[in-house]
């Protein structure tokens, strides 16, 4: 049963009071994108057996987005962090570096 | 035979009898007994039958544990299966039976499966029962699931009730034995708020009975002192009969509360769930006794040895008259010290260790016992009850050296710590060698959120066996769970205890060591479920070579006490049977709860009317009081049609079509969904998510809207009406309200964030109420002086109005193709609206409608439905609906997907209307069958039914489709098989059945 | 293979039960094979036996890295229906239920299927409506199903309660000849046919990387050394991404925790199985005598096997209203598998990018039921090329917009 603390409005709350959103920082493609790009930006998930990054909404509290940096192995959140970003801020890389050395933020596709 | 002693009983009250009632038969109590120790105290050992051989069953521990007593307990609602007796404490009155059984207890007939136990081994059911095929399930399984089960399915309603309760502590400690109190002591030193729970009514746990001096006190003294102590903390709370139930992600736990198991006249609620955030947990859970594996050791009169001392010291019970004691290791010789003080017999005591126990064993000499050393014991002779024991050299094969008489046989084969708590999230064990125990691999402990551990363990639980350790490690645990937490120590030293020094256990694991085939097959792992040492060996030699594969197989662990007593023996009968050292085999995977918990603890006070929370619109009073027939919408009740008395729903229905489109109809619309939409951007955000250009809707003008999701499929529908230059009003459906705003949200939040828009779901604050049919304005002039006549509100055009006091909001849009407004007022003045429009509307016949009614008019109509005309694989194409589509607008959500072949593809179905040639009204979901069939050999279809009704306006069914090439067939007949065979027919024809130039809204 | 039967039982009863041979052979690994598959659970089991049994392919190795039957197969909670509303997902269901009919006497392992029936309650009008299409849709597939009244549904299930004050229930889609089996049997039954066939289940092999050269799969390296092969099934349910992206490809797919829980066994009280979807739980009493309920997967991505306990809060209170009587019944045990649930939520059984590999993937929380029609149609894709049952599920739909939905509507009603 996750705790998350929503960087919104600062409530440290179970998992409860949101709702999980997915995959977070995937691109949208629109018209005029290609069948592959518009295809991975709907379909292709990383899925990933170690650190992830997700988007969840306080839908039981602030109603905002934000999103969370979180092992799928074993449920650690390295941290929440505002959703209207492309990528992890740097201080989240860090503290999932110091502690799962050899990881690193994949390329955007 | 079992007896209540003259003297003892540290837990009783003796001033106090009690009566209950076994099986009919009424015993005396007294208070402070188990059930357990009452019926021992009453010779009634024989319990239980167990459950494929059906072999006698007896009390075989003192505690969670045990797999054997299990009765009935209670009667009619207050009736309960699967009890123990040893957790349940008796109360005057208390009533039980005993299970699996018949005709009786002491008769079962299914105890000829154990005269056939040889044809039953582990898994015989896998390699047979299969022929004749069908006799699986009309003979064979029924007579399995017969037999199967063990106590009677309850029949009444349950009548208590259960409650949740939630709770946050820096650290928890589970269990109440001097480790459980001395680790919470030293936390609540420091200042952490700690709760200390306890599963059974009693504070110390073993100790107490066990003996030993802690600080210069006996150990009993020791814990009357700490719990008075730990009482005063203001920061420490204490609970009895709760246990920790399951430990889960990031520290959360469950604490199982039986408050009033033990007095079922109380009021208040049964059993209390407390669902805790605790910050660091400590389980000083104890440890369980292992039995030993020799033949016989399942006869009623075979016991753990701690559990027979248990019941002597605590309950002052005497569980044999003359009592064998066999070990592996220095603590049964406990029980025999024991039993031998309160004068009670021990023929011997069969120690399998060639050079004998350690200081306790020199007690027990001294007090004239007699010790075999190198000794097991070959098998035990009784069937209902032990009679004799044969020994033997444990080293050997079983032959007997001498047969001795005796009525009870108290066995240890050692201490397996309780790891179930630290195990559930992921904690990891290892193997002691020297102590024969799997114990908390302390360095993997189960990490919470910051990635750190969040468990810690303390006492018998983290494999102290002896009490100075105990202390010491408990002392340790507490003072480390409120430094994690964030308090600061106190420096105080650790209790010291003294206890006498015991010699090392040797690992028993078969007794005799050689014992051949036949000893094995009556050797048990399982008591419950009747796995033997032989079942084990047998699951190795097929290749079952994995824990779980031999568990699964064999059925070990898988009974009522999940393998307390029996899963590690098992596993090291597996490991020898495979070659290999017992932590290469492991264990099998705990899991919560510790011991089952009542699935009415855990539903809670969700039940009945407070199932779910109900939404209810303003009006919702009045729906109930005139007599509505209510439709399920999600979280919301919404009339589905009013039946005056004696009227069928179907005549209901159609007589609400019939005075809307003569007269008048009054709907509540104030489920839908209302959603402002605010901004400078809030035109360009609105065109994102409407295939249509919502930017150019002028205020005062309302446009129907499709908003289509990201993978093209058509998701929601409504009117948007233009408030203002930068304000928005969104309607949706019921059923969309909280989603598209979520949806609104999603996007606002995480794609367009610079945009500057905002919204807010304002479905809540006001009520809405359609007023419909030709008299719909004559009603509504009646109620206000503001003019709303056709020139000054158009259709589709929207404008405020003044109704008396009433401000609202009155949209004129047509749902039904009638002349219709639908008025939107502040939810606190809905009731009074809508009473005042029925009362105006009474010269006029105004007839309040349903959903049922709602989805008629708009099918006579020809418009679609979300939920129906859609599934979530339909587009707005396939409708008809490419008007709504803008041509102009670059981009929005679902364009690009609705680009992708399969929805482009011109042979999608479309929509149609359907009419059956003779009248009927096709069935729900009906499909159009076509030639041949598919390479999977189903029917080939063509279209299918979306909508359909019989329609009072038309006196005929009508239906609307999707039809592959639909609208350039029209006038065609397709065939509608029905489920049971018979087939309809029906003509393609435009979807819209009435008015088809929409000349009465327009009134 | 020494043949299974009551004779044997009692043969060998004569003989202690120390003559029964290995159910399945323990070998090393070979250097190569025609096929590998990777999991050896239900599906991949499935997989292997139908290359032998109908294509004659032997020269196959099914590598697991953990004990055969340890993922989902083992956990789920044994309910074998096919009632599903599109063409596609009803022919490969109908055919493993059809398979499941005779499997104990096809592969001579008793798995216990017991085709004592399964309903899906409606509790809100649209739900009705969406039944009855489903009926509909069934007949013409050639599947035996009835939208039933409620009467018929107490008659059926007397321990229901069908007037819950919140969603009382309306009717149900019932079919007569879906039911459970054993789910540990249906592993081990055809792990020993496999074995018996000659083809290699090796455990405890993981595999760590897939092999590929000019776009073709050459093999697999494992922890138990390097094989090669000609043809490599993918065969892993929640770990499917992972081994993808060995292969070089992603797939659609998520894997979340979905959880299970039993009560202590009582005498028989249910015979059939009852799904609730409105109120989110299932339920059915197992030949043990527990009862076996389930609900809805959790919320977001989990390889912990575990999840969290509002889920099962809110199913035992679902089943709790539905089956009062249940609400004095303890609960024994709770677990959790990690299921993968793909974009349309159906499976996807498909050749992929890489020449050679193909998947099978996606059964999200119905997997138990598809085992056999899942094997017989993956392995007839391997071999083959293609197959009718397989045709559908491509990867490729999900760039094509062409998706296999059974949720039937986007969730509304007004």
């Amino acid at each position: 049963m996750l705790i998350l603390t929503c960087p919104c409005c600062g409530v440290t709350a179970e998992e409860t009071e949101f709702h999980g959103g997915g995959e977070a920082h995937i691109k949208r493609y629109g018209p005029g994108s290609s069948d592959d790009d518009f295809h991975g930006y709907l379909f292709e998930k990383v899925n990933p057996k170690g650190v992830h990054f997700e988007r969840w909404r306080h839908a039981n509290g602030c109603g905002k987005w934000f999103h969370a940096a979180r092992c799928t192995v074993t449920l650690e959140v390295f941290g929440t962090y505002s959703a209207q970003t492309t990528e992890p801020p740097q201080d989240i890389k860090d503290k999932i570096s110091a502690k799962r050395p050899g990881w690193s933020w994949r390329e955007f596709a | 035979m079992s007896t209540r002693l003259a003297n003892g009983g540290r837990l009783l009250n003796k001033s106090q009898p009690l009566e209950f009632t076994f099986n009919g038969k009424r015993f005396k109590g007294v208070e402070g007994d188990t059930l357990a120790s009452a019926l021992l105290a009453n010779d009634q050992m024989l319990v239980g039958r167990s459950f494929k051989y059906h072999r006698p069953r007896g009390i075989v521990s003192s505690g969670a544990e045990e797999p054997n007593a299990l009765v009935g307990l209670g009667e009619d609602a207050g009736f309960e299966p699967n009890q123990r007796v040893t957790t349940t404490e008796l109360f005057d009155g208390l009533i039980c039976a005993s299970q699996n059984h018949w005709p009786s207890l002491e008769f079962d007939i299914g105890a000829i499966n154990a005269k056939l136990s040889r044809f039953l081994p582990a898994g015989f059911y896998y390699k047979t029962f299969m022929f004749p095929r069908p006799f699986w399930k009309h003979v064979y399984e029924p007579i399995i699931r017969q037999s199967a089960g063990l106590g009677r399915a309850p029949r009444d309603r349950d009548q208590d009730s259960y409650e949740h309760f939630y709770a946050f502590f820096d650290v928890v400690v589970i269990g109440g034995g001097v480790a459980g109190l001395q680790a919470a002591k030293a936390a609540g030193d420091a200042g952490a708020k700690v709760l200390l729970m306890e599963q059974t009514p009693h504070w110390g746990g073993r100790a107490p009975v066990d003996g030993g001096t802690v600080d210069g006190q006996p150990v009993d003294k020791f814990v009357d002192g700490i719990v008075a102590i730990l009482e005063t903390m203001e920061n420490v709370t204490l609970r009895r009969r709760m246990m920790g139930a399951g430990v889960y992600d990031h520290g959360y736990l469950l604490g199982y509360e039986r408050v009033n198991d033990h007095r079922p006249d109380s009021t208040g609620p049964r059993h209390r769930l407390w669902r805790i955030r605790a910050g660091q947990i400590v389980t000083a859970t104890g440890a369980i006794e292992r039995p030993i594996c020799f033949s016989g050791n399942d006869v009623p009169g075979v016991m753990l040895a701690s559990a027979v001392r248990d019941y002597a010291v605590d309950y002052g019970v005497s569980i044999g008259d003359r009592t064998v004691v066999v070990t592996n290791n220095d603590d049964a010789y406990r029980t025999a010290i024991t039993l031998k003080k309160l004068g009670l017999e021990i023929p011997a005591i069969v120690d399998t260790r060639a050079g004998g126990g350690g200081a306790l064993a020199g007690e027990a000499i001294e007090l004239g016992i007699r010790v075999e050393n190198g000794k097991g014991i070959a098998r035990v002779k009784g069937a209902k009850r032990v009679e004799a024991v044969e020994i033997c050299v444990q080293a050997g094969e079983g032959a007997a050296l001498e047969t001795i008489k005796c009525d009870a046989v108290a066995m240890s084969g050692g201490w397996s710590p309780i790891v179930h708590l630290w195990s559930h999230c992921g904690g990891k064990l290892l193997w002691d060698d020297e102590k024969a125990m799997f114990r908390p691999d302390v360095d993997n402990a189960p990490t919470g959120a910051d990635g750190e551990g969040f468990v810690r363990c303390a006492g018998a639980a983290e494999g102290h066996l002896d009490l100075a350790d105990v202390l010491k490690g408990a002392d340790s645990a507490g003072k480390a769970a409120a430094q994690a937490t964030g308090h600061k120590p106190k420096r105080s030293k650790a209790p010291v205890a003294d206890n006498p020094k015991e010699a090392g256990i040797e690992p028993v694991w078969l007794m005799p060591q050689g014992a051949g085939v036949k000893l094995r097959m009556k050797a048990w792992l399982d008591y419950q479920n009747d796995v033997k040492v032989s079942d084990v060996q047998l699951a190795a030699r097929e290749g079952f070579e994995s824990v779980e594969h031999a568990k699964r197989y064999t059925t070990l662990g898988m009974a009522t006490d999940q393998g307390k007593l029996s899963n590690i023996n098992g596993l090291a009968i597996l490991s020898d049977a495979l070659g290999q050292p017992i932590p290469q085999t492991g264990t099998t995977t705990f899991r919560p709860p510790y011991t089952p918990i009542s699935l009415a603890s855990i539903a809670g006070e969700a039940r009945n009317e407070t199932f779910q929370p109900l939404r209810k619109t303003p009006m919702h009073a009045w729906h109930a009081e005139n007599g509505a027939y209510w439709e399920p919408v999600g979280a919301w009740r919404r009339p589905y049609c009013f039946p005056k008395p004696g009227e069928s729903i179907e005549d209901a229905v159609q007589r609400e079509v019939k005075a809307t489109r003569d007269s008048l109809g009054l709907l509540d619309a104030s489920t839908l969904g209302k959603i402002i939409v605010k901004g400078p951007d809030a035109g360009r955000f609105l065109d994102m998510l409407y295939t249509n250009m919502m930017s150019t809707l002028k205020p005062g003008r309302c446009r129907y809207g499709l908003m289509c999701n990201e993978n093209g499929f058509l998701m929601d529908d409504g009117v948007v009406a233009r408030l203002d230059e930068e304000t928005f009003l969104c309607h949706t459906t019921s059923g969309g309200a909280d989603s598209v705003h979520a949806h609104m949200e999603e996007w606002l939040q995480t794609e367009w964030w610079d945009w500057n828009v905002y919204t807010a779901n304002v479905t809540e604050q006001f009520a809405q109420v359609a007023v419909v049919g030709p008299k719909a304005r004559k009603v509504l002039e009646k109620l206000t002086d503001d003019d709303i006549s056709a020139e000054a509100l158009t259709f589709m055009g929207w404008t405020d109005v003044t109704f008396g006091t009433i401000r609202a909001r009155v949209f004129r849009i047509s749902f039904s193709g009638e002349l219709s407004y639908e008025i939107a007022v502040r939810a606190s003045e809905g009731r009074a609206f809508w009473d005042a429009v029925l009362n105006a509307g009474a010269e006029f016949g105004v007839t309040t409608y349903g959903t049922e009614a709602l989805h008629i008019m708009r099918a006579e109509k020809g418009f679609i439905m979300i939920g129906d005309e859609t599934d979530g694989t339909v587009i707005p194409q396939d409708l008809g609906l490419d008007w709504a589509i803008s041509k102009k607008k670059d981009d929005f959500l679902g364009k690009r997907a609705q680009e992708r072949r399969h929805m482009s593809d011109p042979t999608r179905w479309k929509l149609v209307g359907l009419e059956t040639l003779d009248g009927a009204t096709l069935p729900d979901g009906a499909y159009a069958t076509a030639e041949g069939s598919n390479a999977n050999g189903q029917r080939n279809v063509q279209g299918r039914v979306t909508s359909t009704y019989h329609s009072p306006t038309l006196g005929r069914g009508i239906a609307m489709g999707l039809v592959l090439n639909g609208p350039d067939r029209m006038g065609e007949i397709l065939e509608f098989p029905k489920v049971e065979g018979a087939v309809m027919r029906a003509k393609i024809v435009e979807p819209v059945f009435y008015d088809k130039d929409g000349e009465k809204q327009n009134v | 293979m020494k043949r299974y039967s009551a004779f044997a039982v009692a043969r060998e009863a004569l003989r202690n039960h120390m003559g029964w041979e290995r159910a399945w052979a323990s070998p090393e690994p070979k250097k190569k094979y025609d096929v590998i598959i990777v999991g050896a659970g239900g599906h991949g089991l499935a997989t292997a036996y139908y290359l032998g049994k109908n294509f004659g392919i032997t020269n196959v190795a099914v590598l697991e890295k953990g004990w055969l039957g340890g993922g989902n197969t083992g956990r789920n909670t044994t309910i074998i229906r096919s009632n599903y509303l599109q063409d596609a997902s009803a022919a490969i269901y109908e055919k493993s239920r059809s398979l499941y009919e005779t499997m104990s006497q096809d592969v001579n392992y008793n798995i216990m299927y017991s085709p004592r029936g399964v309903m899906m309650l409606a509790q809100t009008q649209h739900e009705v409506r969406g039944y009855e299409r489903t009926a509909h849709a069934n007949a013409l597939q050639g599947v035996t199903t009835e939208f039933i009244s409620p009467a018929r549904v107490k008659e059926l299930v007397p321990i229901i309660n069908l007037d819950g004050p919140r969603y009382p229930v309306l009717g149900a889609l019932w079919q007569a000849r879906a039911g459970t089996a054993r789910h540990d049997a249906v592993a081990w039954g055809y792990a020993r046919a496999c074995s018996a066939m000659g083809m290699d289940i090796i455990q405890k092999c993981e595999v760590t990387g897939i092999s590929r050269e000019g776009g073709r799969v050459t093999g697999v390296s494992t922890n138990r050394g390097d094989i090669a092969c000609d043809k490599l099934g993918i065969v892993v349910a929640g770990h499917s991404g992972h081994l993808a992206d060995m292969a070089g490809f992603r797939l659609p797919i998520e894997s979340v925790a979905l959880q299970a829980l039993v009560s202590e066994p009582i005498k028989p009280c249910m015979d059939v199985v009852v799904m609730a979807n409105t109120v989110h739980g299932y339920m059915s009493q197992s030949d043990k005598g527990e009862m076996v309920i389930g609900g809805g997967a959790d919320g977001y991505n989990n390889f912990t096997q575990r999840g969290s306990f509002h889920h099962i809060e809110e199913t035992v209170r679902a089943l709790v209203e539905t089956f009062p009587m249940i609400s004095r019944l303890k609960m024994l045990r709770q677990w959790g598998g990690i299921v993968d649930m793909t974009g349309d939520r159906s499976p996807i059984l498909s050749k992929t990018p890489v020449e050679g590999v193909f998947i099978n993937c996606g059964w999200g929380t119905g997997g138990f039921k598809a085992i056999p029609g899942s094997g017989w149609g993956f392995a007839e894709l391997i071999a083959k090329g293609h197959s009718p049952l397989t045709a559908e599920f491509g990867l490729e739909r999900f760039r094509e917009g062409r998706f296999i939905d059974e949720s039937v509507a986007a969730g509304v009603a007004h």
